[in-house]
This record gives structure tokens, sequence and C-alpha cells, in this order.
């Protein structure tokens, strides 16, 4: 592996009295694609800034392969950064462009020709090397800056919301692409995105940030389904929350007493007692949503009563709009896993039942009292 | 389809021919006239051709005005460039943008003579700098800051700032500054990453600026005049001496014809090297300035 392990420690960041980054800790390990995800303005192409070397943190220390960089400036980091808008020097062929930091360090020109050939052909744009940047697509920009990025053979890569500026599908398959550049030069990837979706696709670890904060760091699917706070339950994916307090508590199982739901039972990873304050998510697709009265086959299922507000069906799944009889909205996915001519069965303003078991819920945040 | 000029078309561009014309081709025109002409008594022009004015041309004493006209005007521009540059860089990134360009124009509310007598007051023996010189008691004698070449393109320099600062921060603040970044992070050191990425991007507001100071400085009348002494008397003070005192129109008419070609050939030069074909509209108006100023005699 010839990427580098980065290790962010209580690293703050204020413009003038604005704090962008607020003790924010991070150890990313060598070869890691690890995303860093949150809402536009929470810090994160400021965190980027200072592990780039083009912003001084207020506080804390950053090491690369346990080296402190801070004081070092860009060009003498074993970073590359690929920037949000690209950058691409619009006086320089796409050849150039990829060349310049070769060109830099004076590589004799055989050397030089053949290293940004194959860098070229990594992106596959080998085809593309004397246009200028303004003939290029969005797509072929980035996949250049890609390159351009990668030809000082960095330990380890910044992007910075890469495809933000690419349409839907072309994001999909430059996603699969940067997965695969990935895979192939073996570095360390810190990746910036506000998409979750995109963040969830191809990391191995996301930080979760909000206002200068990581609020949970882990892997994708330990994000998505043990999210540590209400903000991260509802930045990644869709869920269904509610707040309230612990009732009973048997083991690892417990019993939420929710007003506006009722009595719900969750399996917990830690016994909670009861009276403690907590906040419930259940994510759409867990619920399964039937027109009968589901058999009270098991003792730890959940169901709740309510009436269809509103269908929308997108071919490979239906999304439920219910409301409850006491009024609040349960976001239900159903996928269409079989084949059917038949129409829906669940209709508009119909009566249906959602049930889930205990396990599918979680509690997110809990105030033990 | 494309579209088809209108009728009207020729009728819009009417008052700019009218303008050019009555300004500007019509001065150069009658320079040219008077340059092959013989020199009246009193002054003015004997309409009878005579390739004399240009004979007089090759006189070792206009030769070496020329000379130093030029490497003034070259030393000038040089200085005032490479002072705009970091000016423009500082304006373009600045917060309070409009204040600085405020700043950059003050100049211009104070009347040019009056700009270059300030100047008087500063350098001369009895100026500001003498003075606390003599105050701290570093020197008893004044020290002779005036009338020689340094104060000239001192002088120079200040005046024709703006001119410089001017397009280079208009197009320096069109220059993406993540560039600089991105070339900082392949590499490139803090005046390496300026040079290879910044300049080439804002070549055409460095042309403008270098046009816009180069022009007016080789033409320049008032400031050797007034500061520069015998050491520092440039061509256009020769054509001004032609005309006021020794009242030689031709001469001073053959004189502006050196001026004019010199500018304009060293312009078209400078814009040949320059790889982009065609020039822009700011540079168009340079050259426009170039000969008006050439045809006037400078200031
Ligand atoms: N140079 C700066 N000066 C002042 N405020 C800044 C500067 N850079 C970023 N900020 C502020 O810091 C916050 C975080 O910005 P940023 O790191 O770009 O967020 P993100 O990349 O997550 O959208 C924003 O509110 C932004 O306005
Ligand atoms: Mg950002």
């Amino acid at each position: 592996m010839n990427g580098s392990d980065v290790t962010i420690s209580r690293v703050g960041k204020s413009f003038g009295s604005f704090a962008a980054l607020d003790d924010v800790s991070l150890d990313i390990k060598k070869g890691e694609f690890f995303s860093l995800l949150g809402p536009s303005g929470c810090g994160k192409t400021t965190l980027l800034r200072i592990l780039g070397g083009f912003e001084v943190p207020d506080e804390g220390t950053v090491a690369i392969d346990g080296v402190d960089v801070v004081g070092l400036s860009a060009d003498k980091r074993r970073t590359n950064t690929v920037f949000q808008s690209y950058a691409l020097f619009p006086h320089l062929s796409i050849f150039e462009n990829v060349a310049f930091p070769l060109r830099l360090r004076k590589v004799p020109s055989k050397t030089l020709t053949s290293r940004v050939k194959d860098y070229l052909s990594l992106v596959q744009l080998e085809a593309h090397a004397d246009k200028m940047p303004a003939q290029l697509s969005g797509g072929q920009k980035q996949r250049v800056a890609i390159a351009r990025a990668l030809i000082n053979e960095p330990s380890v890569l910044l992007l910075d919301e890469p495809l933000s500026a690419l349409d839907a599908k072309l994001r999909q398959h430059m996603l699969v692409e940067l997965d695969s550049i990935h895979d192939k030069v073996g570095i360390t990837f810190i990746y910036v995105t506000h998409d979750q979706g995109e963040a969830l696709s191809v990391s191995d670890r996301i930080a979760v940030m909000n206002q200068g904060r990581v609020l949970q760091v882990g892997p994708p699917h330990e994000i998505y389904e043990d999210p540590a706070t209400d903000f991260v339950a509802r930045f990644i994916g869709e869920t269904n929350l509610f707040r309230g307090e612990v009732v009973r508590s048997e083991g690892l199982l417990a019993t939420v007493a929710i007003p506006e739901v009722g009595e719900v039972l969750v399996t917990t990873d830690d016994p909670v007692p009861a009276l403690s304050q907590v906040s419930f998510a259940v994510r759409p697709e867990k619920i399964r949503i039937a027109a009968q009265k589901p058999a009270a086959a098991r003792k730890d299922l959940n169901v709740v009563k309510g009436h269809v507000d509103e269908p929308i069906y997108s071919g490979f799944q239906t999304k439920f709009y219910v409301r409850t009889e006491k009024g609040v909205t349960f976001k239900v996915f159903k996928q269409h896993a079989d084949y059917s001519d038949k129409g829906p069965e669940i209709k508009w303003k119909q009566e249906v039942f959602l049930s889930w078991s205990a396990e599918d819920g979680t509690l997110v945040e809990v105030a033990r009292p | 389809m494309t579209a088809r000029p209108t009728k009207g078309g020729a009728l819009y561009a009417l008052p700019n021919a009218l303008w050019l014309t009555l300004f500007f081709l019509a001065p150069l025109l009658i320079i040219v006239a008077y340059s092959f002409m013989k020199k009246g008594l009193y002054g003015g022009v004997e309409p009878e051709f005579s390739l004399h004015a240009y004979a007089l041309l090759a006189n070792a004493g206009i030769v070496k005005v020329a000379f130093r006209t030029l490497l003034v005007a070259l030393a000038a521009t040089a200085l005032t460039i490479l002072v705009a540059l970091p000016v423009g860089y500082n304006m373009a990134r600045s917060k309070n943008q409009t204040l600085k360009l405020f700043l950059v124009i003050v100049p211009f509310w104070t009347n040019f003579l009056i700009r270059i007598y300030a100047w008087i007051a500063i350098l001369g023996n009895e100026g500001t700098i003498n003075g606390f010189l003599r105050s701290v008691g570093l020197v008893s004698d004044p020290i002779h800051l005036m009338y020689n070449q340094g104060a000239v393109i001192l002088v120079l320099v200040y005046m024709y700032l703006p001119y410089a600062v001017l397009p280079l921060f208009s197009t320096m603040d069109k220059f993406d500054f993540i560039l600089l970044d991105a070339a900082r992070d392949l590499g490139a050191g803090k005046l390496e990453s300026i040079v290879k990425v910044m300049l080439p991007n804002v070549r055409s507001g460095l042309v403008t600026a270098v046009l816009f100071t180069f022009i007016p400085i080789f033409g320049a009348y008032a400031v050797p005049l007034l500061v520069g002494g015998k050491d520092g008397y440039m061509l256009g003070n020769v054509i001004a001496d032609q005309v006021m005192k020794v009242r030689d129109w031709p001469f001073a008419s053959s004189i502006s014809m050196v001026v004019t070609f010199v500018s304009t050939v060293g312009v078209l030069l400078f814009l040949a090297r320059q790889k982009r074909p065609g020039i822009s509209k700011e540079q168009a108006a340079a050259l426009a300035a170039e000969a008006a100023v050439a045809a006037g005699g400078g200031r």
C-alpha cells in the first residue's frame, strides 16, 4: 500500500467570529476511501483545505504518517487535490495540464511524455491530449483534474465534491470509475460530498459533519443503521423519527411511549433504563404495509393503524405516506420484488396496517435519567 | 440563417467615423503633410515639397535624444508594470475593491501639472526629502534628486501607474484564484504559480497595461520638461521647442513622425509576439490613443 494515514486531532478553525470547524478529530487509515459528508456550509471544504495546506488551523494538529504537516505549504505535502471547479489551467492543453507537475520538477521529456500518457489512459482521455480545457465536457474535465492530481503520485488524494457539477447519470458512472481508480492506485482518498448516496456507495468509512463538528464516524451500514444523532438519522436516507420515553426495560428490549404513536418495542445494544428520554427511528423500507391486520404471531411486532395519505409509484417501489389515527405521518417504502400486472393493491385513502419488528427500529439519542 | 446587416448600420457608424476623422486622422495627415514642406519664416509652413525636415533628423543630438527617449520609456514602462502587478493583484483579491479603486482614481482629480509640481516640492533642493535629511543632520548640502533621468523615470512611473493598474486589475479580477491553489498543490512555489499560471491568464490586461504606459511615456513632454533638466530631455521636448522656440514646424512634424513610427512599430512587434491573433478592443483603443498622443506631441 502506498497511501498514508492521516490523523486530525482537535482541529479548530474560525473565520472572524464564525467557527467553521470545532474540535474535529479523525483517524483516517492508509489506503482508505474516507468520506466527509455533511450539508453545505458545514466545514467540509475548510477541513479539506487544511489537509491540502491551503488553510492553517487555529487549533489542533494534522499529521500525515505521523508527521505534523501544519506548517507545510501545499507544494511541500504529499497530498493532491481535485478541486470542486476542476481548476484546470485554461491556457494549457490537456496534455500540458497533466504534465504541469512534472514540468515543475523538470522531468526529462521522454519520461514525461510516457507518464502523462499513462495517466491520461488511466482516465480514458488519451484521445483528447491536444484539446484545450474549454473544449471538454464536464465529465472529461473532471477526469483531467483527477489525472493531474494523481500524476505526482500523492499518498493522499483530496476530492472536493468532484461530481457535484455533473448530471445524475454521469455522476453515477464517474463514481464507479473513481472507485476503480482508488482500487488501482491504492492511496488514501478523502472525499468530500453533501450527497449521502455518493458517500454510502463508495466509502470505506464516512464522517458525518454538521456545523463544524463531526457527529459520527463509521462504515456506511453503521451510519445508516445506527445513526448516532437525530441529525445523522434524518440526513442519511429517509426515516421516521419520534421522541419518547422508555416506560419498561427488559434486558435489551425496551418499550418506548411515543405520544403520537403509542407504545413501541425496540431492541437496544445496551440496556436502557426506564424513564430515559430517547429518540426512536425506523426506516421506511423496514415497515411492512398491509390491508389486513397482521396475525399476532410474534410478540415483538409493532403494529400501527392508519390511512394512506398519498401513494407515490416509482416502478421499483411505491412510497406511501400513511397518516395514523393520532395524526402523525409515517413514510413507508414497499419494494415491488415480484412481477405484478394487477395494479396497486393498496390505494389512496385505504385503511392500512403498518408493522415492524422490535429489531428493525433503533434508539438514536438516549438521555438516561 | 445568418443575420444580415441592416441598412442603418452605416448610419450608426457615422458618429464614430466623424470622430476618428476629425480628431485622429486629420491631425495626423496635417503632420504628415507639414513634415514634407518648407519652414515658414515666423513659424507655419511654406506649401512647397521638401525633404529638408527629414534631413535634419540625421543629427547626432536628435539621435541621442531619440535613444534616450526609448531607454527612458522602456525603463519607466518596465518599472510601472512591476509596481502595477502586485497592486492589481492585491486589489483583485481585496474585499475593499471599491475603496482601492477609488484610491487609484483619486489622483486624476488633481491637475497633471500640479501633481508634477508636487514632486518638485518633494525632490527639490529645498524639498521635503532634503529638508528631512538636513533636519536629522545626515547632510549639510542638499543632494540633487531632481533634473536627472532618475527623477524623470520616477515621476513618469508615478504618473502612469493608474493606466497600468486599471487594466491589470480588471483582468485579474476575472481570474479564478483557485488556479493558484491548484498550481501550489501540484508543486509550484508562490512566485512560480504566479508566473506560470496567473500571468498567462491575465496576458490581455498585461498587454493593455504595457501599451497604455509605453505609448504616452514615449511621447512625454511635461514631466521631462519640469523635472528632467538637460539630462532628461526627451523627444517630446524637442518637438515642443521646435514648434514654440525655433518655429520650425516641418522639423517638429518629422520628429513627430519618428515618434509615431517607432511607437507604432514597437507596438506591432510587441503584439505580434503575443500568440493570440488579433487585438482586443482595449488594445485598439490604446493604438488610437498612441497615434493621438504622437500627433498631439504628448504632454
Ligand atoms: N475564507 C473564508 N472566509 C470567511 N468564511 C469562510 C471562508 N471559508 C469558509 N467560510 C465559511 O465557513 C463555513 C464552512 O465553509 P465550507 O468549509 O466551505 O463548507 P462546505 O464545504 O461544507 O460547504 C461556511 O459558512 C463559509 O461561509
Ligand atoms: Mg464545499
